[in-house]
């Protein structure tokens, strides 16, 4: 950027480039959508082929915990976005109220599907079981596929909710601020896309009926 | 304090506060799509269901992406740069799917 070479000779030689840095996060992203794509083409291939499997499979799974899961998320992305603006106007307690708010999100997200994962167990229903394996085949896919894929996105949960704890105390610390929030913003960035894999998922496991 | 005008140099041109009531409604009007996309699969089961979820998920994708993820107010190459990985996966969808169903 031209204006940062004009300020780089000023009292602060840093050099900060923001929108090569959004550009970075955003390749980084794609990386994301390519690595769940190449499961979604998994999954709509065995779905292809076991239609019938996947519909009883899928009935298996507990809409009311799915459903409000995605409520949980949605809202989550709400708090995330009103945190970024929140910081960029320079209102740092409330940028750390509305992160928190998110942390708490995705901590009551994995909860939740720890009670989901937890109850597909003691069915038997679990990747390595003797009833998974002898289920017909098809079933056995689609379950495989679950808990591949949320298994998947609740790591990715796990680790944005690390990133979100670094965030939060380097917003208390100061170094993430108005002027220079974009650390923030890629992490509501990167925690935006666990929310768009999960309403993809939403509807593609739990709703198949 | 930092001297705020060096910095306010440094910052992002393209830098735009998203107001919080449009968020607000952005949630409210990703709620309502969930909620239809779920009560067309449990009350109309089959063709209809399938047909909103297909219909509706790609809607609450674009919702997320452009206001939450800001893709609205970037410069267009970031809207072209996801067009092009959303299409690179279309096309490795629609390629394997097509070598599964006429192979």
């Amino acid at each position: 950027m031209s204006n940062g070479t004009v300020a780089a000779t000023a009292a602060h030689p840093v050099h900060r480039d923001p929108i090569g840095a959004k550009t970075g996060m955003w390749l980084f992203l794609f990386t994301e959508l390519l690595l769940f794509g190449g499961l979604f083409v998994i999954y709509a291939v065995y779905r292809n082929m076991h239609g019938e499997s996947f519909h009883h499979a899928a009935a298996e799974l507990n809409v009311a915990m799915g459903v409000t899961n995605t409520v949980v998320l949605l809202t989550s992305s709400l708090t995330m976005v009103l945190a970024v603006s929140a910081l960029q106007r320079g209102r740092t307690g409330r940028a750390l109220g509305m992160l928190g708010a998110t942390m708490v999100a995705s901590v009551t997200f994995m909860v939740i599907k720890f009670f989901e994962w937890s109850a597909k167990y003691h069915h038997q229903i679990f990747p390595g079981q003797d009833h998974l394996r002898e289920m017909p085949h098809g079933e056995d896919l689609f379950f495989n596929l679950y808990f591949m894929m949320t298994g998947l996105h609740g790591i990715h949960v796990v680790i944005g909710l690390i990133v979100m704890i670094v965030v939060f105390f380097k917003i208390k610390g100061g170094g993430v601020n108005a002027e220079r929030p974009e650390t923030l913003e890629f992490t509501g960035l990167y925690w935006h896309l666990v929310d768009l894999v999960w309403i993809f998922l939403l509807p593609l496991f739990y709703l198949t009926a | 304090m930092h001297d705020t005008t060096a910095i306010a140099v440094h910052a992002d041109p393209d830098r735009h506060v998203l107001p919080d009531g449009l968020m607000v409604l952005v949630w409210v009007a990703l709620l309502i799509l969930t909620a239809l996309t779920v009560g067309a699969s449990v009350w109309f089961p089959g063709r209809v269901g399938i047909t909103a979820a297909v219909i509706i998920t790609p809607i609450k994708a674009a919702l997320i992406l452009m206001y939450f993820m800001h893709l609205k107010y970037e410069k267009p190459v970031f809207r072209w740069m996801f067009l092009t990985a959303a299409v690179i996966l279309a096309v490795i969808m629609g390629l394997t799917l097509f070598d599964y169903t006429y192979r």
